[in-house]
C-alpha cells in the first residue's frame, strides 16, 4: 500500500511540471517581446515611436512612428464592431428566446463552425470580390481599403460573439422570463428589461473578446485593408494596421534590425492591447459570478 | 394588453428573423461562390500534382502535404500537453497561486493574437532554440497557438466524468493516478478527441504564425526532415493572390486551393462539433 502511495506521487509532479509548461510558454512570449523590442527605444523616444505620424522603416534615414499603424488597427476594429456587435446580439437574442427548438439546434452548431473559418479565405474574399465591386459602383481607384476590411472582419467575429452571448443569455434562469411574464410583459419587454439586464456581464464579456480578436486579426487586413500607413480620413481610405505591417515586413526584415526591433514593439504593443482586454473581460466575469450568487 | 405593446413585440420578433435570414444569406451567398468558382479547377492531378512553372500551373499537392505535416507536429507537441494540463487543472488543483498563474496563463494564450504567436516562434524556435525556418518551428508554434483550445475542450471533457465513478475507484482501493488512469481518462477520451479535431481545424486554416517560421513561398518537394520548410494551402493562398508572379492567371488555382482549405478545415470543425453533440446526448441518456 504504501509503495502504491509513493509511486502515486510521481504521475502528479510530472502531469504538475508538463502543465506549467503553459504558463512558461505565456511568461517566454512577454519575455521576448519585451526583450526584443527594448532596443529600438535606443534610437526613437517613447512618443516618436508612439505618436510619430511617419512609418518609413526602410528610408535612409527610417523614420519609426506607430501613429498611423496604430490608429489603423484601431479603426478597423472600431468599424468592425460597430457593424458586427449589434447583428451578434441580435442574433444571440434571437436564437435564445426567438427561435424554434429544432432550427436551433442547426443553426447553433453552425455558427460554432463558422467560428472557425480561415481568415485567409475571407481576406481572399476581399480582394477578389469586395474590392472590385466598389472600384465599380464607387469613384475610387483601388477598392482594398478601411471599409472593405472593416465589413469581413465585422463578418468574422459575429460567430464568435453570438456563440458567447447566446451561452451567457441562455444562463439567465428560467424563473426571470417566467416571472417578467406573469406580470404581463411581452416577449421584447422580457427581453430588453429583463434577460439583458441579468445576462450583461456575460454580454460585455462576449463583445470585449469579439474586439480583442478583431484587434490581433491579420490576415484581413493584411489582404484587404490596402497598406498604406496613413492615418485615414475616410472609410475608403487605405490602412495598414499593426498586424498586417508586421506580417509584410518581418519577413524582409535583417536580423536585429532597427526595423525588426520596431516590428516587435509592434507586437508588444498588440499583445498588451489584447492582454488588456482579456483581463478587463475576466475582471467582468468574476466581478459577473459575484453578483449573481 | 395594448395593440401598441402587442405591435411592437410583433416588429421586435420579425426583426431578429430577418437579422437570421440577412446572416444566413450572406454565408450561403459566400460559400456558394467559393464554391462555384473552385468546384472547375478541383480535378485528381490538382490534388495530387506539384505546381509548376513559378506556381502558375500544376497542383497543389506540396502544401496540401505541408499543411498535414504541419498539423501532426502541432498536434504532437499540443495534444499531449493540453490534455495533462487539463488533468491537472480538474483533478489535482487546489486553489494555490500555481493553479491561478496557470489559469491565467491559458487564458491569456488564448488572446494572443495569432502575428505575435509568430514572433514569439521566430524569437524562440526558429532563432533561440536554433531551428531555423522550418516544420519544426512553424509546427510548434502553431502548437503553442492550439494549446488553449485542447486544455479548454479536455477541461469540460474531464469535468463531465460523474464522481460517482472517481468515488467508485477510490473505494476498489485504487490509487489516484490508477483513478485518473484507469477511469477517468478513458471515459473522458471521446469528448477529449472532439476538442482535438476541433483544435486541428483552427490549427489548419492559420497563417501568420507561419510566414516567419517555417512557410515556403515555393519549395520543390514535401519536407522529408523536421528541419525542411514546408509549404501551406493558408500561406500558398496568400502568395497566390498577392504576391504571384501572374496574379490574375492563376485565379483558379487560388481558388480552388480556397476549396481545399474550407473542405478540410470545416470538414474537421463540422466533425468535431457535430461527434460532440452526439456524445454529450449519449451521456446526458446514461444519467
Amino acid at each position: 500500500m504504501t509503495t502504491s502511495l509513493k509511486e502515486d506521487r510521481i504521475p502528479r509532479l510530472v502531469i504538475m511540471a508538463v502543465a506549467s509548461l503553459g504558463v512558461a510558454i505565456m511568461l517566454f512570449i512577454l519575455y521576448s517581446l519585451v526583450r526584443d523590442s527594448i532596443p529600438i527605444l535606443a534610437h526613437v523616444t517613447l512618443s516618436d515611436l508612439l505618436l510619430g505620424i511617419h512609418w518609413y522603416p526602410t528610408y535612409d534615414p527610417p523614420e519609426f512612428g506607430m501613429l498611423p499603424l496604430l490608429v489603423g488597427s484601431l479603426s478597423v476594429t472600431f468599424a468592425a464592431s460597430l457593424l458586427s456587435l449589434p447583428v451578434s446580439l441580435a442574433l444571440a437574442v434571437f436564437l435564445s428566446e426567438v427561435c424554434p427548438a429544432t432550427l436551433r439546434e442547426i443553426l447553433k452548431p453552425v455558427i460554432e463552425i463558422l467560428g472557425f473559418f480561415p481568415s485567409v479565405v475571407l481576406g481572399f474574399i476581399g480582394m477578389v470580390v469586395i474590392a472590385p465591386w466598389m472600384v465599380t459602383n464607387f469613384d475610387i481607384i483601388t477598392g482594398l481599403n478601411l471599409l472593405n476590411a472593416s465589413v469581413l472582419m465585422g463578418i468574422m467575429i459575429i460567430p464568435i460573439v453570438t456563440s458567447l452571448a447566446e451561452d451567457s443569455l441562455n444562463s439567465v434562469p428560467r424563473d426571470i422570463r417566467d416571472a417578467s411574464f406573469a406580470l404581463g410583459a411581452t416577449r421584447i419587454e422580457t427581453v430588453l428589461r429583463s434577460v439583458i439586464p441579468a445576462a450583461l456581464p456575460g454580454l460585455m464579456t462576449a463583445a470585449l473578446l469579439g474586439v480583442m480578436r478583431a484587434i490581433g486579426e491579420t490576415m484581413v487586413v493584411l489582404m484587404a485593408a490596402g497598406g498604406a500607413a496613413i492615418i485615414p480620413r475616410s472609410l475608403m481610405d487605405p490602412v495598414r494596421p499593426l498586424t498586417s505591417a508586421i506580417a509584410a515586413e518581418m519577413g524582409e526584415t535583417p536580423f536585429r534590425s532597427d526595423h525588426y526591433y520596431a516590428l516587435f514593439f509592434a507586437g508588444l504593443l498588440l499583445l498588451l492591447l489584447t492582454l488588456a482586454l482579456n483581463m478587463t473581460a475576466l475582471w467582468i466575469e468574476s466581478r459577473g459570478k459575484r453578483w449573481r450568487s | 394588453m395594448s395593440t401598441g405593446r402587442m405591435a411592437k413585440d410583433r416588429a421586435a420578433t420579425i426583426l431578429l428573423w430577418s437579422v437570421m435570414i440577412l446572416v444566413c444569406a450572406i454565408l450561403a451567398l459566400i460559400l456558394a461562390f467559393l464554391v462555384s468558382k473552385g468546384w472547375s479547377a478541383i480535378s485528381w492531378e490538382f490534388l495530387t500534382k506539384k505546381p509548376r512553372s513559378m506556381m502558375t500551373a500544376g497542383g497543389i499537392s506540396t502544401p496540401i502535404v505541408g499543411t498535414l505535416q504541419l498539423v501532426l507536429v502541432a498536434m504532437a507537441f499540443s495534444f499531449p500537453v493540453g490534455v495533462f494540463t487539463a488533468v491537472y487543472l480538474v483533478e489535482y488543483a487546489r486553489d494555490d497561486w500555481f493553479t491561478r498563474m496557470l489559469r491565467l496563463a491559458v487564458r491569456s494564450l488564448a488572446g494572443v493574437p495569432s502575428v505575435v504567436f509568430g514572433l514569439f516562434g521566430l524569437a524562440f524556435f526558429v532563432i533561440l532554440m536554433n531551428f531555423g525556418s522550418s516544420l519544426l518551428s512553424a509546427g510548434l508554434t502553431l502548437g503553442c497557438l492550439a494549446l488553449p483550445v485542447i486544455v479548454g475542450a479536455s477541461e469540460s471533457a474531464l469535468l463531465a466524468v460523474p464522481r460517482d465513478y472517481r468515488d467508485a475507484s477510490y473505494a476498489l482501493g485504487a490509487t489516484q493516478w490508477q483513478t485518473i488512469r484507469k477511469v477517468v481518462l478513458p471515459t473522458a477520451f471521446p469528448s477529449i478527441i472532439t476538442g482535438a479535431i476541433l483544435s486541428v481545424g483552427r490549427v489548419a486554416g492559420e497563417t501568420a504564425p507561419i510566414i516567419f517560421t517555417g512557410a515556403a513561398f515555393y519549395a520543390p518537394r514535401f519536407a522529408k526532415s523536421l528541419f525542411d520548410q514546408v509549404m501551406a494551402l493558408p500561406y500558398h493562398i496568400l502568395i497566390l493572390a498577392t504576391a504571384g508572379t501572374n496574379i490574375e492567371k492563376t485565379r483558379p488555382i487560388q481558388y480552388g486551393t480556397v476549396l481545399v482549405l474550407l473542405f478540410f478545415v470545416l470538414g474537421m470543425t463540422m466533425t468535431g462539433v457535430l461527434w460532440r453533440a452526439r456524445l454529450r446526448i449519449r451521456q446526458r441518456a446514461q444519467r
